[in-house]
């Protein structure tokens, strides 16, 4: 066993976005581990995502190429990565937290009998073994993670959580690996990919935003935020839980499943931070929170910040912002 | 159609958490409680499919004892019957253990349908169904909006990143964790909570079914993460914070 895989994701040729940050993740723990760090990708498009990979620092990589993995399915992906595993015997295999390792990664470590630490965001080296450190309640709470027993040891990175942009750069070999699969062991079957109807508003082009969260209690308070933003000239957007709730159309939503906003001025009001919002509007230049809760980890991306509730300081603000 | 639904009981939201003496848990002993937010919908979906197709909708939730009121609501709202795996106050577990205890747990039940939320609101796995179908030899789909039945099979929808979905026809018995927001959910009528008390809970420790054990990663501490951002955040009274915002927004950030 030695070695670190980076099993990564990209669609049609391209790189999720978040698999650089799993390399520089790969790349940091290999530094200090004094182990090599090799990366695999499989699916469609691979071929191409795997040349613009080879310009980075790795040891090889690994490029999964069958018929049955050439469409994304858990059975597929989970039985070829398998393989390659039981191939290369790396001590620790780490991959980015997106909803496609989410799919696949935990039936991998399981039919492996191997638990994967989820949702990483940091780490330390302890007697030549990484400690992971991953976020519980939303964010709230880190927990350090020991690995027991014996590799490989899976990790997935939370977004954000490691910088892609001071990669060591480099010229790597790409190799094909072919898995044994068969049509019968890929259960499920995956049809075309579809976006619901064409947004009506698009967020990204905003320069301020003012986003409403769970703390504005119920729908008929919505307004009240309404007004802020008017008073900013911005565009109202919100948290999962609002569109959930059907209080706002589903393409107000901001994070990973929604829109990606970078506006000049982001405003969160009663909107607590959780990864999969914060991922949605970290790019802001000015990040701006009204908050009850001082702990909100919504304080930990923001520039300014208003520790109160929000039916108080809302209001007033709409008066200052007339001064 | 056989359906079990997983619901977990977890911290009622805005809790405000207090780190327990041991360092690795969070004390349990003022907090409120309530179903996991995705497991609301997970059960919401099972209760419709039975609605539409017929058959049984089984909780199964593992937790100590006040997971009982939980278990309570889900049969109100019309599950069926409940399986309750009873757990040590403060037991910590593993998402693996945790999977083979309650696939034990299920041995008898042959369901076609397992659902669970997709991610728990306080340890946060987003595993422990993905796990689960692995331990019970099930295809799975992961961040569920929709499921329909399809001759012999189901065809789901599920979520992507960025606004994106995608289809999936699946075999049964299948497993699928369910995404939050799909449809409303229903609220328990005074008849339901009545029937409720009627409604067969199996109990069963963990003990029982193998333990919970973390074996293959071990949580060594939990704490409050350090505050790496400077940010300037006001706490006066509204009035005079909401002054002090707008003077930095318009004259320091200048983005008004
Ligand atoms: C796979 C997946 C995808 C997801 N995708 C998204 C996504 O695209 N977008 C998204 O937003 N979420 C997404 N989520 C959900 C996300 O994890 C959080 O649950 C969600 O963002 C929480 O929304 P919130 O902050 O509005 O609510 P909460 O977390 O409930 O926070 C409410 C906040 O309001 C504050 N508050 C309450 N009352 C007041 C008051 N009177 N005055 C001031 N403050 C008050 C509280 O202190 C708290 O911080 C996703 C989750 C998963 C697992
Ligand atoms: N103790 C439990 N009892 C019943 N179901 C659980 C339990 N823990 C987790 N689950 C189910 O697994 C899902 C994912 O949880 P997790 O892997 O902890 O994020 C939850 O939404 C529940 O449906």
């Amino acid at each position: 066993m030695s070695g670190i895989l980076a099993i990564l994701e990209q669609r049609e040729g391209k790189l999720h976005k978040m698999a650089l940050e799993a390399v520089a993740a790969a790349q940091q723990f290999g530094r200090e581990l004094g182990e090599p760090v090799y990366a695999a990708l499989a699916g469609a498009g691979a071929d191409a995502a795997a040349e613009a990979l080879a310009g980075y620092k790795l040891a090889k990589i690994h490029l999964v190429q069958h018929e049955l993995t050439a469409n994304y399915t858990p059975d597929g992906y989970a039985i070829a990565f398998r393989q390659l595993i039981a191939m290369h015997q790396p001590t620790y295999v780490v991959l980015p937290h997106t909803y496609q390792v989410r799919d696949f990664a935990p039936k991998l470590a399981t039919a492996m009998d191997r638990v994967l630490v989820s949702d990483v965001v940091g780490h330390r080296v302890e007697n030549g073994q990484l400690v992971m450190v991953r976020q519980m309640f939303q964010g709230k709470i880190n927990a350090d993670v020991r690995f027991a027993g014996d590799a490989p040891y899976f990790a997935s990175i939370q977004a954000g959580a490691f910088r892609a942009d001071n990669l060591e750069a480099g010229t790597t070999e790409i190799a094909v690996m072919t898995p044994e699969l068969k049509p019968e062991q890929i259960r499920t079957k995956p049809l075309e990919l579809f976006r619901e109807s064409a947004r009506a508003v698009d967020l990204t082009t905003a320069d301020i935003i003012v986003s409403v969260g769970r703390g504005i209690k119920e729908a008929a308070n919505i307004p009240l935020i309404q007004q802020l933003a008017d008073a900013l000239g911005g565009q109202l957007a919100a948290s999962r839980p609002i569109c959930d709730n059907g209080w706002l159309p589903m393409e107000r939503q901001v994070g990973s499943s929604g829109q990606t906003v970078a506006p000049k001025m982001y405003l969160a009001v009663g909107i607590s931070g959780a990864i999969q919002h914060l991922v949605g509007m970290k790019g802001a230049r000015t990040i701006v929170a009204i908050n009850k809760d001082p702990e909100a980890p919504i304080f930990e991306v923001a520039d300014y910040g208003i520790v109160g509730d929000l039916f108080q300081v809302v209001p007033a603000l709409i008066e200052a912002l007339k001064k | 159609m056989k359906i079990v639904v997983a619901i977990k009981q977890v911290p009622a939201r805005d809790s405000l958490l207090k780190i327990g003496a041991s360092g690795t848990r969070i004390e349990d002993a003022d907090l409120a409680w309530e179903i996991n937010e995705p497991d609301a919908y997970a059960l919401e979906a099972a209760l419709q499919l039975k609605e539409k197709a017929g058959g049984e909708a089984v909780v199964i939730c593992a937790g100590p004892e006040r997971a009982g009121q939980t278990i309570r609501e889900a049969l109100a709202k019309g599950a069926d019957r409940a399986i309750h795996i009873e757990v040590a106050e403060g037991e910590l577990a593993d998402p693996l253990s945790l999977a083979r205890v309650m696939a034990r747990a299920l041995a008898e039940e042959k369901p076609d349908l397992v659902l669970t939320g997709l991610q728990s609101d306080d340890l946060g796995y987003g595993q422990t169904g993905v796990i689960l179908a692995e331990v019970l030899g099930l295809p799975h789909a992961t961040l569920i909006m929709n499921v329909e039945t399809e001759g012999a099979g189901i065809k789901v929808k599920r979520e992507l990143e960025d606004g994106w979905f995608q289809n999936v026809e699946m075999p049964l018995p299948a497993l699928l964790t369910i995404q939050s927001g799909a449809t409303k959910l229903r609220y328990a009528t005074l008849m339901g909570i009545k029937k409720a008390k009627t409604k067969e809970v199996r109990h069963v420790t963990a003990e029982e079914l193998g333990g919970l054990s973390q074996t293959a990663v071990q949580v060594t501490r939990i704490y409050v993460p350090e505050k790496t951002k400077r940010s300037q955040v006001f706490d006066d009274p509204p009035k005079e914070a909401a002054a002090k915002l707008v003077e930095k927004l318009r004259f320091e950030a200048r983005v008004i």
